[in-house]
């Protein structure tokens, strides 16, 4: 790991300007800016860990939404019963990703910024081409092995996958992130890579994710996390759905919220699929025909074809589980 | 959802940022490891592993991928297990820090998480055994052994590369019998 200075910030107005420096990077869990460090992929000269800053460990809920502060770790927020009531999608998308000591370490804001898994992109001394770590030098996962790469969302610059779960459970229950004194949908967060792959996070210098806040919902008080993995735990996901449900009272889908991970270069929110289904009786036919609309647009790769048929049988389960629900 | 008010409190003076290329010089630090003071002399960039194993020569706790994959490496701070390899020495400053050389009694009686897996065999060539015990601890402290399935789950960030793991299962199960957790006490 390259050399670089250490500051412990202790007031976010502190943090900000000394995270706005050129070639600083901001520290909370250090499992991901760390890894990075070592894989030569980032190569901060200062770093700001900002885990001292008070009053971003907060969960609070009321009756219009659910607090959850940026320095929250994944653990305490999995086991929060506020959490669990409020949005199990949320609690169960944590439980499944990573291990039981990174989710002791990792942050909910940090979560958000995770990078991709590529292993081209988390390689550069022996592939030198990427576009999302060096704008223009080319994209080495194009030619090459991409059992894990993105179907959606790709552009020619970069088809590499978000990996996190969170942030598919947050895209999907309609999450604001707080920035400071700003406010953002999630949905509006994650940067589609078009032409500028290494611009991923809707974040300018400096600034620094305070809080995710979840808006109420009976969608979100029902809804889940399913994760499909090449191995049963500690693994990132082939295909994860969230899904939340909120049934009128003549037995119609009044509300529907769907989100796919492991597919997309960010999370993949189900507008479509959510039409096919909003207002309509939730019979075998119809939740069948419109999870077949989950991976429309896809640009599939020989080695994730896979997920054409996967991804849609995943979203179609997720529907399935939810209206059991309401039957037990 | 009205914005948050962050405490304001008075700015100190922004650290000055180094002269490019100038090295990091080396700083001392206090580390509280297994109930003790330690001064430890880390640059900026040492991770609290690196600190352990080549400052403090506490070798047992263990170097693998370094890279937040293998869970060697698993201490607890502050009694949550955690990976040393992810962690800055600097980081881990004010926590209590415990390895695996502070598990046994004062007087060499082994931990029941170190007696199980002797008693079951939890072992082949011993290198992941600190960081599988160390988790295997706070596993239990969690109350997550509840079944053998429960358990693959959550000791699933420590890799045993014998594979080991029909025993590391039953050396957990035989030491949780014998301790309590958090989720029963």
């Amino acid at each position: 790991m390259r050399d670089f200075a250490y500051h412990r910030a202790t007031t976010l107005e502190q943090a900000g300007p000394l995270a706005a420096r050129a070639e600083s990077a901001i520290l909370a869990g250090g499992t991901t800016l760390l890894d990075l460090a070592k894989c030569d992929v980032v190569r901060p000269a200062e770093v700001v860990d900002i885990t001292h800053l008070p009053g971003l460990a907060d969960i609070r809920a009321d009756a219009e939404s659910l607090h959850l502060g940026a320095l929250v770790r994944m653990a305490a927020a999995m086991r929060h019963v506020a959490v669990r009531a409020a949005c199990p999608a949320v609690a169960q998308a944590l439980a499944l990703s990573a291990s039981a000591q990174i989710r002791n370490m990792a942050t909910l804001g940090g979560n958000l910024l995770q990078r991709t898994r590529c292993a081209y992109y988390r390689d550069p001394a022996s592939f030198p081409a990427c576009n999302r770590r060096t704008p223009g030098s080319g994209c080495a996962a194009a030619g090459g092995v991409t059992h894990h790469h993105a179907l959606l969302g790709t552009s020619e610059a970069c088809i590499a996958t978000y990996p996190g779960d969170l942030a598919v459970a947050l895209v999907a229950v309609g999450a604001v992130i707080e920035i400071g004194t700003r406010w953002m949908p999630a949905e509006d967060f994650f940067l589609l890579p078009g032409e500028t792959p290494h611009r991923e996070f809707a974040l300018e210098p400096g600034e620094i994710v305070t809080a995710l806040c979840i808006p109420a919902s009976a969608a979100s008080r029902r809804s889940a996390y399913l994760k499909l993995r090449d191995r049963a735990s500690y693994e990132f996901a082939s295909v994860s759905v969230a899904a939340g449900l909120e049934l009128a009272a003549d037995g119609t889908i009044a509300d529907v919220r769907l989100a796919l991970g492991g597919v997309a270069t960010i999370p993949w929110r189900l507008h479509a699929v959510e039409a096919a289904l909003t207002g309509r009786h939730p019979t075998p036919a119809t939740l069948r025909e419109a999870s077949l609309l989950a991976m429309q647009g896809a640009t599939p790769r020989p080695d994730n074809r896979h997920k054409l048929d996967l991804a849609p049988r995943l979203v179609h389960r997720a529907l399935e589980q939810l209206l059991q629900g309401d039957a037990a | 959802m009205p914005p948050t008010a962050h405490a304001a409190a008075p700015a100190a003076a922004p650290p000055a940022a180094l002269p490019q290329g100038s090295p990091v010089p080396n700083r001392p630090i206090t580390l509280f490891i297994n109930g003790h003071d330690h001064v430890v002399m880390v640059e900026d960039r040492t991770t609290l592993l690196d600190a352990l194993r080549e400052r403090l020569h506490l070798t047992g706790t263990k170097k693998g991928c370094d890279q937040g994959q293998c869970g060697a490496c698993t201490v607890h701070l502050d009694g949550q297990r955690v990976l040393a390899c992810l962690t800055l020495a600097r980081q881990a400053e004010g926590s209590a820090i415990a390895t695996i050389e502070g598990l046994a009694g004062a007087d060499g009686t082994l931990h029941a998480v170190q007696a199980a897996f002797l008693a079951e065999d939890a072992f082949q060539c011993g290198f992941c055994t600190p960081g599988q015990i160390m988790s295997a601890v706070a596993c239990i402290r969690e109350g997550h052994a509840g079944s053998e399935a429960e358990i693959r789950e959550y000791m699933s960030g420590n890799l045993c590369r014998c594979g080991a793991y029909p025993h590391i299962v039953a050396a957990v199960q035989r030491a949780a019998a014998a301790l309590p957790s958090e989720a029963s006490s």
